[in-house]
C-alpha cells in the first residue's frame, strides 16, 4: 500500500484553514457541503459564498445531504468537506454513496484525530480505524491521503475534476484559529444556496 | 377474522399514484413488511429512485439535500426507525426544508413481539414533540388521501409531515402463534 493510500498516526500537520481556503480557490463551481464547527468555519474564513451551506448542527449529515444534493444535481459537482467525528457519526452514509454511486460527489475529510469543537477530546481515527480503507471496504475505490500543502493539485484534481464517488483524508493539525462564524439562520443560509443554484428565486 | 384478512384495499397503490402525481422522485428507506407492495413498485416503476440506507436518519439528510437541488423525496421506514431519526428531524426544520415521511406502525395494534411496543407506542409522541406534523390513518381507503394532503402541507407549506400508517391496516405478525 502506497503512502497515499494510507493515514498514518502522527502525520496530522497540515494547517487548515490556509489550506482549505487554497482548496476552495480551485473548486471551480463545486457546490459545497460542510459538516457542521470547523469545517464551517474554514468555508467561511477562505471566502463567503452562496454555494457553501454552512452548517451549525446535524451532526452525521453532511454526507447524506451532499449525496441528496449530488443525486438532484448531475449537472453540478458536489463536495462534502467534514470533519473525522463528523463523518464517523454518519459513517453507514459510504454504503449508501457507494451503492448509489454518483461520479459528481466527492468527499474530504478533514481529520485531526479530535472532536475540536466541543474541547479537543480524542476522536478515533488517530491510531485504529484507517478512514480511507473504510471507505474502500464500504465500495469507495477512489481514496487519497493528503499530509501537507504539496498533496493540494493532486487532491483537487480528485475532488473536482476525478469522476467520483471519492473520499480524501487530510491530515490536519490541531490548531486554535479565529473564530470565523457565518450566518446561523439555516433558513437563510438554505434559500441562499437554493437561489444561487437557480432552484428558488431571489 | 385475523387483523391480515381484513386488508382488501390497496393503499400502496393510492400512495404511490399520490407521489406520482406529486412529482416525488425518489424514495429513501429502510425497508418494512408493511412497505413490501410500495417498494416494489417504486422499484418497477424506472422512473423513482429508490435509496436503501444504513439507518433512517440518512434519509432525513437526503431529503434535505435532494430539496436544496429542486427535487422531492419521500422517506419511508419502519416505526422503529422514528426513534433513530430524532436528532436529524431539527435539520429540515432548521433549514425549513420538507420532509415527508411514511411510517408503517408496529408495537401498536395486537403485536406480537414485545420489543416492538416502546417505539411504536412513543412514535406520534417523537415526532410531535420534534415539531412534526403526524397524520395517523387506520383505514387502508384513507391512505392515500391523507398521504396528499400530509405531502401538499409538506411541500407547499415548507413543513415536516408524517404519515402513520396503522398496524391496523397491515396486519400484526403472528409467527405462528395463536
Amino acid at each position: 500500500m502506497s503512502k497515499k493510500e494510507k493515514a498514518t498516526a502522527g502525520s496530522n500537520k497540515i494547517q487548515r484553514r490556509p489550506f482549505v481556503k487554497e482548496l476552495l480557490q480551485q473548486r471551480d463551481g463545486a457546490l459545497v457541503i460542510p459538516g457542521l464547527g470547523s469545517a464551517t468555519w474554514d468555508c467561511f474564513a477562505a471566502g463567503d459564498s452562496p454555494e457553501y451551506l454552512y452548517s451549525w448542527g446535524g451532526m452525521g449529515l453532511a454526507l447524506s445531504t451532499a449525496l441528496g444534493l449530488a443525486l438532484a444535481r448531475p449537472d453540478k459537482r458536489v463536495l462534502c468537506l467534514t470533519g473525522d467525528g463528523e463523518l464517523m457519526m454518519g459513517i453507514g452514509s459510504l454504503a449508501v454513496v457507494a451503492d448509489q454511486a454518483p461520479k459528481n460527489l466527492a468527499i474530504l475529510v478533514l481529520d485531526n484525530e479530535h472532536f475540536g469543537e466541543t474541547g479537543r477530546q480524542t476522536g478515533l481515527t488517530g491510531q485504529k480505524t484507517d478512514l480511507p480503507a473504510v471507505a474502500r471496504g464500504f465500495g469507495i475505490a477512489n481514496t487519497f491521503v493528503a499530509t501537507s500543502n504539496e498533496d493540494l493539485p493532486a487532491l483537487a484534481k480528485l475532488l473536482f475534476h476525478t469522476p467520483g464517488p471519492s473520499l480524501a483524508v487530510a491530515k490536519i493539525a490541531l490548531s486554535e484559529d479565529p473564530w470565523a462564524l457565518p450566518e446561523k439562520d439555516g433558513a437563510a443560509i438554505a434559500r441562499r444556496f437554493q437561489v444561487a443554484l437557480g432552484v428558488a428565486k431571489p | 377474522m385475523t387483523a391480515a384478512k381484513q386488508v382488501t384495499h390497496d393503499w400502496s397503490s393510492d400512495v404511490f399514484e399520490a407521489m406520482k402525481a406529486r412529482s416525488i422522485s425518489t424514495v429513501c428507506t429502510i425497508p418494512d413488511g408493511g412497505l413490501t407492495r410500495l417498494l416494489n413498485l417504486v422499484k418497477g416503476d424506472g422512473e423513482i429512485r429508490l435509496v436503501t440506507l444504513t439507518t433512517e436518519e440518512e434519509g432525513i439528510g437526503l431529503s434535505t439535500g435532494l430539496w436544496l437541488g429542486g427535487k422531492r423525496s419521500l422517506v419511508a421506514m419502519q416505526s422503529s426507525g422514528v426513534g433513530n431519526c430524532i436528532n436529524a428531524v431539527g435539520y429540515p426544520l432548521t433549514l425549513r426544508a420538507p420532509l415527508l415521511m411514511l411510517v408503517t406502525m408496529r408495537g401498536q395494534w395486537g403485536e406480537f413481539n414485545p420489543w416492538q411496543v416502546p417505539m411504536g407506542q412513543g412514535t406520534r409522541t417523537v415526532l410531535e414533540t420534534m415539531g412534526v406534523k403526524c397524520f395517523p390513518v387506520d383505514k387502508a381507503e384513507e391512505v392515500g388521501e391523507v398521504f396528499e394532503a400530509a405531502a401538499g402541507m409538506a411541500f407547499n407549506g415548507n413543513q415536516s409531515a408524517a404519515v402513520l400508517v396503522s398496524q391496523r391496516i397491515i396486519g400484526a405478525k403472528g409467527f405462528g402463534q395463536k
